[in-house]
């Protein structure tokens, strides 16, 4: 493939209730070629029911880098967790 | 309390991370010797799930049934998409598919050598899906734990789909084996020609291949060569019996202690001669896939003018 | 294989349409321009080849005794056949391929969506199915007439010579011949005539476009429906056939 044609990112909706999930890459001259190949390419098997395709360049990632300032102050609250709450014996509802 | 704290380099955070069996993921700091290292493995491994769509591909449009030549178009088609999922991931390394294509096209890159025997019949057909696959899938079923993250994960989508390959060649050797004397000589002889190929396709003994110990310590590579080999063995001595076919190595044994096959010596010989590339096909196999890339360039190109021309031409006018 | 029940000629006519289709397309694998071409070339050959196999079932059903789909595929020989020459024609280039393929669907589709309506429960079933594959193949097939029409100055050329190799194959998709006559009158049959009018629209609105030039109408070579074929055919059958004709009698 020529550089100038894109490389689009697919995320896929298997069963309704879940979240679209990427499941890989591929090449193709613009998002509706994208759409037509991801379904050739990734729901063979019907593993979707909606497909999203994004342009890789559209895509906005956070580095590694920023691991330390970006992430850690939200793992210092553990009282966002369930899991700190201690419960009564036989409560198992909540 | 800062002055104490040691400081770690990146080498020695990314081998613990290796260590606590965590992924590596596209974005994240890895030394470049395992980026390349994965490049050349990710790639090569894409290359022989293109170039393997040849030595199958030409069966389709002689396929003895509709129901046989539906089932081998889609798998090769499967073939085509495995590529395209390890090309993809191999793509998350910073190298385009273009280089890979190119590099596969000067033979800077391999790919597997067992594509580079001739499918002289139809029971070949049954003989490379029953024991190709099985070699591929023992293989794979390994590298779904494999430590960089996009590559495992293509790992566990091919997996899924690979066990059909498997089942659907060891049906038609069952079928044949099944059938008429000239079937089952067909498929003896197949299983004479696959075998010796199948079990090289594990690469060389773990002592002597180049690569082995740097990919295990970065959990690239799971378990070792041998081990792989032994287990194809076991499993598919088990299923040529089955049938009623005979493994062609007047050394294979059952050995009680172990409780594995003991098997004859490979021919390590062969095995140069091949990956260099002297082996029965290698030529035709990659002037194929050349020329087909060569005949499609006027299709890309078009492709690229055309999508170039609506990037430019406001949507009312077009 | 003399048939003489006009609907089992009906639909393995249809069959041989479908097969002969699927088979030229699965010549591409391995030898798409690119991974994904390769891919959703393999789809609609796959398409091609499973309605293949439901109208051939379907005849083999109506036949009885030891007919099966396969000896529809494989025990006949080229005067047998009574799919259209469109189908057999060589795969030549991309170009080739896709606007064969594009000239087709844009009459398949009108198509399977009028034998929706036949009175045969069996037929309309297999046409709402292969209705539903026939809008995305005809989808994919005019994006790339657009592609390759209005690409560059070598695609767009390639594109219009095969469009002036294939037009004079195209008449035969409309011809109505005397074995449709009591299947059209019992609603079982569509009337390929009256889809002329919309196979030319699309064709035209697509073809323009893609800035091609539409081919002069000239008079159209048939044949297909009565066994009369091109050379290729006889190739073809040849090699699709080769392991039942050297092998007889045997099971794969």
């Amino acid at each position: 493939m020529s550089d100038q044609i894109q490389l689009y990112e697919v995320f896929i909706r298997s069963s309704r209730g879940l979240d679209h999930k990427h499941v890989g890459s591929l090449h193709a001259d613009d998002a509706q070629q994208a759409l037509e190949y991801a379904r050739d390419v990734y729901t063979r098997r019907g593993e979707g029911i909606s497909i999203w395709v994004v342009a890789s360049k559209d895509i906005t990632a956070s580095q590694e880098s920023d691991c330390d300032s970006f992430y850690d102050p939200l793992d210092d609250k553990p009282y966002r967790h369930a899991a700190m709450y201690e419960l009564p014996e036989g409560i198992d509802s909540l | 309390m800062r002055d104490s704290i040691p400081l770690i380099s990146n080498e020695q955070k990314f081998q613990s991370r290796i260590d606590a069996e965590q992924k590596v993921e596209p974005k994240d700091w890895m030394p470049e010797k395992y980026r390349q290292n994965l490049i050349r493995q990710i790639s090569q491994h894409a290359h022989s799930e293109v170039i393997g769509e040849q030595p199958e591909g030409m069966w389709i449009t002689r396929a003895p049934t509709l129901e046989r030549k539906a089932i081998l178009m889609a798998k090769v088609q499967d073939e085509a998409g495995h590529g395209l999922y390890l090309y993809a991931s191999a793509e998350t390394l910073g190298v385009t598919r273009d280089e890979l294509i190119d590099r596969l096209h000067t033979g800077a890159s391999k790919y597997a050598s067992i594509f580079n025997y001739p499918s002289l019949t139809w029971a070949d057909i049954g003989a490379i899906g029953w024991l190709v696959d099985s070699a591929a899938i023992v293989n794979q079923v390994s590298l779904q734990n494999t430590s960089y993250g996009p590559y495992a994960r293509a790992m566990v989508k091919i997996c899924k789909e690979e066990s059909f390959h498997q089942r659907q060649g060891y049906n038609i050797m069952m079928t044949l084996m099944q059938g008429a004397e000239l079937q089952r000589e067909m498929a003896q002889d197949a299983l004479n020609r696959w075998w010796w190929p199948s079990l090289m396709m594990f690469g060389p003994h773990d002592a002597e291949s180049a690569h082995s110990a740097q990919s295990m310590k970065w959990k690239i590579k799971r378990r070792s060569n041998d081990e792989l080999r032994q287990q194809f063995v076991d499993q598919a001595v088990q299923q040529a019996h089955a049938i009623g076919l005979a493994v062609p190595d007047p050394d294979l044994v059952w050995n009680e202690q172990r409780e594995h096959y003991d098997f004859g010596a490979i021919d390590w010989e062969e095995f140069q001669r091949v990956v260099s590339g002297n082996g029965p096909c290698n030529r035709q196999r990659l002037a194929h896939h050349v020329s087909a890339h060569k005949e499609g360039a006027w299709v890309r190109e078009a492709m690229a003018a055309y999508e170039a021309k609506r990037r430019t031409v406001p949507a009312e006018v077009a | 294989m003399k048939l003489h029940d006009p609907l089992t000629r009906y639909v393995v006519r249809l069959g041989d349409d479908a097969l002969i289709m699927g088979h030229r397309l699965s010549e591409w694998m391995s030898k798409a321009p690119f991974l994904e071409e390769d891919i959703a070339l393999s789809n609609v050959a796959l398409d091609f080849v499973g309605r293949a196999r439901l109208f051939y079932q379907y005849g083999a059903e109506l036949m009885g005794g030891e007919v099966t789909e396969n000896t529809f595929a494989y025990q006949r020989d080229v005067r047998d056949f009574t799919n259209l020459l469109l189908c057999e024609l060589p795969r030549g280039d991309f170009a080739f391929t896709l606007s064969r393929q594009f000239l087709y669907d844009a009459f398949s589709l009108p198509f399977t969506q009028a034998l929706c309506n036949s009175t045969d429960s069996r037929l309309a079933a297999i046409a709402a199915k292969a209705e539903k594959e026939s809008r995305y193949h005809l989808r994919r097939s005019r994006d790339w007439m657009l592609r390759l029409g209005d690409g560059t100055a070598e695609s767009h050329e390639r594109c219009q010579n095969a469009l002036e190799q294939l037009w004079i194959y195209t008449d035969e998709m409309f011809e109505r011949d005397a074995l449709l006559d009591g299947l059209i009158a019992s609603g079982i049959a569509v009337d390929p005539a009256s889809l002329r009018s919309t196979w030319l629209e699309t064709v035209t609105e697509t073809l323009h476009a893609a800035t091609l030039v539409l081919p002069e109408p000239q008079g159209g070579v048939t044949g297909g429906r009565k066994g009369i074929h091109t050379d290729d055919l006889g190739f073809l059958l040849a090699e699709m056939q080769f392991m039942q004709r050297a092998y007889p009698g045997l099971q794969w």
